[in-house]
């Protein structure tokens, strides 16, 4: 291991270590805890300049309910729900078929096609944006969760197909040999034989597109706008105009909209940084 | 084909050239929906967008060709020049993520009580989305109540206007941008780290090999994959720079904090007027960045798949 374990150290230098590392995760988490403790603060005690002292009451239950019930922030978040969810779901689906055909089968092609992918997943957004607008528009799709979703899957599409294909190359090939020389169809091999096995990939796959799709903004400004159809990433700026200088209640909004992908990580972690770190280590 | 003449054997019924093809055309159809898909929304707007940067276009009447003209503009156009010199800025500063990352990783590589919920809670800004990451460093800097000049005061600067600096602005940003990609890097280390070779490890401390040199020549290149996929995502996330800009300054002040990211969309769908073929050649110089990257990126795998 390294470094060394520190339970090998001195124990001056044990305890030293054990103090620090929560002072560390103060300083990095600072910005944040911050703006936690604006979110259950009441607007006198900006009005009066009293950031940073202690709470003069505790407001959370007030905040946070304003933005429950008296803000667009409810449509947003449930916005952000119907676009996620279905991405998520396409995008998995799309992948589990494209990395098996990719990962089986020898055909000519077959590399050209995995780079295609994988070089689409690299490029810029910048590049795709008038063309996918202007697509979005001819399709009546624009200013539509629709539109929004059939975009992402599409995008996402290239970053899960390299991740399942490198999945399903890992697997046993002998299981799949097995199966064929049994004569078992190939949609059947892909359905009973491979897809049980692709589970963890999935399960990974699903925590990290639902975090990427909820926490996008550019696609969101670009292709939606107004309450009807925006996500809570875009939705939160216009949240911030509707309270400008409200800081207690732009606080609050802003951790209700960074909640879900949190709540999910903190869920899933195992199979987050499962999918996060793959080809991390050969 | 001769062979389609003849009698079927097989007993199970089913049109026969596609049971005898089966395995040619398998893959197909698996692929078909996936490709369709990332055929018509990623890789025909690529050769959409440089067909466009030839044009004159408000996105409502006909086009009109122009020619060599959008980038001709570019050439003057001083907003692009500090766009440019901006990338650059952040595709050096957006680098240092990686040994920040490597040096946290290994600050928590340790088996004391507690330290899963230590590094997931170090991991945590990275799940935050990046607007909200934007939203929180821009009242982290507020010069009037911000965190940052509650700090400095105490130990006796005047306040500092972070974001309303144009000599300052942008590295503001790149620090806020900086911080969820520390905490992506350090979680790819510390996988790497995991799964360093312990003999190794003992064997060169057996040869006296400690501290900066273990890590320099047993640690390190053992951690070349991560290290290698660290790189991708950092340079990525360096060039796709956009949430926190607008988040932040909107591309102020004085537009010293526009990434070509940035600038392009500004042109392309800004309140004046659509200018999407001059939008179109900014994304095209973008692009042409991000190939020499996506080029090496691909090298490196296509060697990787040759040596399995």
């Amino acid at each position: 291991m390294f470094p060394r374990p520190i339970q090998q150290a001195s124990r001056g230098a044990q305890i030293s270590y054990q103090s620090l590392i929560p002072v560390a995760l103060i300083l990095w988490l600072a910005p944040l805890i911050a703006v936690a403790i604006f979110s259950i603060k009441p607007d006198t005690d900006f009005t009066t300049g009293n950031y940073w002292s202690w709470p003069s009451r505790f407001e959370g239950a007030a905040n946070y309910g304003k933005v429950f019930f008296e803000s667009d922030m409810p449509r947003y978040l449930m916005n952000s729900v119907l676009i996620t969810v279905p991405t998520v779901i396409g995008a998995v689906a799309l992948s589990c078929m494209t990395g098996f055909a990719l990962g089986v089968y020898k055909f000519r092609g077959n590399l050209w096609l995995f780079f295609m992918f994988v070089a689409g997943n690299f490029v810029p957004f910048q590049i795709l944006m008038v063309p996918v607008r202007d697509l979005t528009l001819d399709l009546g799709l624009y200013n539509t969760k629709t539109g929004l979703v059939l975009f992402h899957i599409a995008f996402q599409t290239g970053f899960c197909t390299l991740f399942m294909r490198n999945f399903i190359r890992a697997l046993p090939f002998e299981l799949i040999e097995a199966a064929r020389v049994e004569g078992v169809a190939e949609w059947r091999i892909f359905w009973f034989v491979v897809l049980p096995l692709m589970k963890p990939a999935i399960a990974a796959l699903s925590v990290l597109i639902f975090t990427f799709i909820w926490n996008d903004y550019f696609w969101a400004v670009v292709l939606t706008q107004g309450a009807e159809s925006q996500p809570v990433t875009a939705g939160i700026t216009s949240f911030n105009a509707q309270y400008r200088a409200a800081y207690h209640l732009m606080s609050a909004g802003s951790i209700v909209a960074a909640l879900p992908p949190v709540a999910m990580f903190f869920m899933m972690q195992r199979h987050f940084i499962a999918g996060l770190t793959l080809g991390a280590v050969k | 084909m001769t062979t389609a003449t003849l009698p079927d054997t097989h007993a199970d019924r089913g049109p026969g050239w596609f049971r005898r093809n089966r395995r040619t055309l398998a893959p197909w159809l698996f692929l078909a929906p996936g490709v369709v898909f990332f055929l018509f929304y990623v890789v025909f707007p690529v050769f959409q967008s440089f067909q466009i940067s030839f044009y004159r276009w408000d996105g409502l009447s006909d086009p009109q060709y122009v020619g060599l003209a959008n980038y001709r503009e570019l050439a003057t156009d001083r907003a692009f020049e500090v766009s440019v010199w901006n990338n650059f800025k952040w595709l050096l500063l957006y680098l240092l993520a990686i040994p920040g990352g490597l040096f946290i990783a290994l600050f928590l590589n340790q088996t004391v009580t507690g330290i899963r919920v230590y590094k997931s809670l170090f991991f945590f800004p990275f799940v935050i989305s990046q607007v909200v990451v934007g939203l929180v460093f821009t009242w982290f800097y507020d010069p009037t109540f911000g965190l940052l000049n509650t700090m400095l005061q105490g130990i006796g600067f005047g306040p500092v206007n972070v974001l309303g600096d144009p000599t300052l602005a942008t590295y503001g940003i790149i620090a806020a941008g900086l911080w969820p990609q520390v905490a992506y890097c350090m979680i790819l280390f510390l996988t790497g780290l995991n799964a360093v070779d312990p003999e190794q490890v003992e064997a060169a401390r057996l040869d006296g090999a400690r501290g900066v040199r273990m890590l320099w020549y047993i640690i390190l290149p053992q951690l070349r994959p991560a290290t290698f996929i660290a790189f991708v995502v950092t340079i990525i996330g360096a060039l796709r720079s956009f949430d926190l800009i607008s988040i932040m300054t909107n591309g102020g002040p004085f537009g010293s904090t526009r990434v070509l990211s940035f600038y392009m969309f500004e042109k392309a769908l800004s309140e004046y007027g659509f200018r999407m073929g001059y939008g179109a050649a900014i994304a095209v110089v973008l692009f042409l960045i991000m190939l020499c990257f996506i080029a090496y990126f691909l090298w490196s795998m296509w060697r990787q798949e040759q040596g399995r």
